[in-house]
């Protein structure tokens, strides 16, 4: 227990020492929120489908979890080339212990960053529907946190250095954003597409959360919860699994 | 600390001259006794088509300081490596403090401490964050805790700074602090891998000092790699030289050097293991390494 504590600690600290780290990865998602929010505002109106950032923001929250995760599970590769990790892993604990601090922690952050977004869009305009479903809404956002940050750990477990990095972004992380439903609403997508988003598991988080914060989900919030688990209880098994694997 | 090795003081007025630490050793009463903590028998480590370690023996015995030498590429950090459960070995049998790593890990973690080649600090967090790290992985009680992190950054010099940051130190003081920790679950082994490298000859000084002590105080193992002749000659007790994957020879400096009728290790050394230079492979971690060292992170 203590271990797993350590390696939260040290993550949730680190976190909250680079501030200028915080603000500075808070502009994308209020880049996106505010850009997208106003400039498809009209065009979503017209459509019939309602107030743009009121949709747009459960996307955007979703969204800067799913980077933070991801991103917090990948600087397992700093620790893994400046020896931070060796040190780590010549202690007498158990390594999955290790793994579930390390993603705890990572989950923690993301959380927190996801957190700050949803506060910031109720100051670009956004409204609660329900206070009561809050709760609902913050599990969604940790359980997405874990479920990316255990794919991080995953990944970064075993990619050997910051090569693969771009192809990482470009080829997973965006697609996972781009293609979850985050921007734009599931219904009436083309077959294709339709059915690679119902392999996001973003898509399920988004749905999720938008449900909960008082817009119309597609799936329903039972089932959301319920692929969000599963698909986060086998990525935890495969991080924990490829992370006992690494050899220094 | 009471009873701390003050050589530097006793002898030294004025300048500082690194070599007088030395002198200890050759007056050293030595009081090894027969048993091995280290056995290492058949070990061997392959990738893929290459051996790095090719089947080598040998017993490192208790309170033993033991210098482990070779060229570039030789197999030095593989071997430790392995001894320290971070490689499992292709073959052979490897007894840490009467543990086999292979079934036994976290008996063998607990008997030994280690401070690598490369900086393994985590610069982002403070001196003293650090050895709590260390201390809570290597469960260290809580009451004891402070008062033994207290006990080390004093002895290496390190608990004025205690609070700032490790990416404010120099190399120096990075290596004192990961020797400090390394030392803080009083380790039965302590293993360097190049402890020394890159450091001006005031701060090897203070390490070996530091070092010394605690073999002559706890009886600990000192298991260290180096590329500094003079170095293994004047501290090492028995030294073994590995050369593509083999040990070529092992010994006290004195039988090296009978061994190839040379007058210092250094003679005894290329004697045994050639002139020519040795080229390692560089793979992904040396490249981010490198990158690392261009952002500032080492």
């Amino acid at each position: 227990m203590s271990t797993i504590y350590i390696l939260w600690l040290r993550q949730v600290k680190k976190y909250f020492r680079a501030k200028s780290r915080i603000i500075g990865s808070l502009g994308q998602p209020l880049l996106f929120l505010l850009v997208f929010g106003f400039g498809f505002g009209s065009i979503f109106q017209q459509a019939g489908q309602g107030n743009y950032i009121q949709f747009l923001t459960s996307g955007i929250i979703m969204m800067s979890v799913l980077f933070t995760a991801i991103f917090s599970g990948i600087d397992l590769i700093w620790d893994k080339q400046f020896g931070f990790l060796k040190e780590t892993m010549v202690a007498p604990v158990p390594r999955w212990q290790i793994m579930l601090g390390k993603t705890v922690g990572g989950a923690t952050v993301a959380s927190i960053q996801g957190v700050i977004v949803f506060v910031l869009a109720l100051f670009v305009g956004f409204k609660i529907s329900d206070p009561l479903m809050l709760p609902i809404a913050l599990l969604f956002i940790i359980l997405i946190a874990l479920l990316f940050t255990s794919l991080g750990v995953a990944i970064a477990s075993i990619i050997e250095d910051m090569q693969g990095f771009q192809l990482i972004m470009n080829f997973m992380v965006m697609p996972i954003f781009f293609l979850s439903g985050a921007l734009f609403p599931l219904q009436g997508l083309p077959t294709a597409l339709e059915v690679i988003t119902r392999f996001d598991p973003l898509t399920y988080g988004v749905d999720g959360i938008r449900s909960a914060l008082g817009g119309s989900g597609s799936f329903g919030i039972g089932m959301d919860m319920m692929v969000i688990v599963i698909v986060a209880v086998i990525f935890l098994g495969v991080g924990t699994y490829l992370f006992e694997k690494i050899q220094a | 600390m009471s009873g701390k090795f003050d050589l530097q003081k006793t002898f030294m007025v004025g300048a500082v001259q690194p070599d007088l630490i030395y002198i200890r050793r050759k007056h050293m009463v030595s009081n090894l006794n027969d048993i091995n903590i280290i056995s290492i028998s058949g070990l061997t480590k392959r990738f893929k088509d290459f051996v790095a370690v090719d089947n080598i023996s040998f017993d490192v015995k208790k309170g033993e300081i033991f210098a482990f030498l070779g060229p570039n590429g030789a197999g030095k950090s593989t071997t430790i490596k392995m001894l320290t459960t971070l490689l499992e070995p292709t073959n052979g049998r490897v007894t840490i403090n009467g543990h086999d790593p292979k079934n036994n890990k976290n008996a063998v973690r607990k008997s030994f401490g280690i401070v690598f080649q490369d900086p393994s600090l985590d610069i982002d967090m403070t001196a003293l964050e650090n050895l709590q790290y260390h201390a809570v992985l290597f469960k260290i009680p809580v009451d004891i805790r402070k008062k033994r992190i207290e006990e080390l950054l004093r002895f290496v010099e390190l608990w004025d700074r205690k609070n700032d940051m490790v990416k404010t130190f120099s190399g120096g003081m990075k290596r004192r602090l990961e020797m400090a920790r390394g030392l803080l679950h009083h380790p039965k082994i302590i293993f360097l891998d190049e402890p020394t490298l890159g450091l001006d000859p005031q701060t090897r000084n203070h390490i070996w000092n530091y070092l010394l002590e605690i073999n002559r105080k706890e009886g600990m193992t000192i298991f260290f790699s180096t590329h500094y002749m003079e170095e293994a000659e004047k501290v090492a007790q028995r030294i073994a030289i590995i050369d593509r994957g083999r040990i070529v020879a092992i010994g006290s400096a004195a039988e090296l050097e009978e061994k190839t009728k040379t007058h210092t290790l250094e003679e005894a050394y290329i004697a045994l293991t050639g002139s020519v230079i040795r080229e390692e492979q560089v793979n992904g971690s040396d490249r981010m390494r490198l990158m690392g060292r261009m952002m500032g992170r080492n």
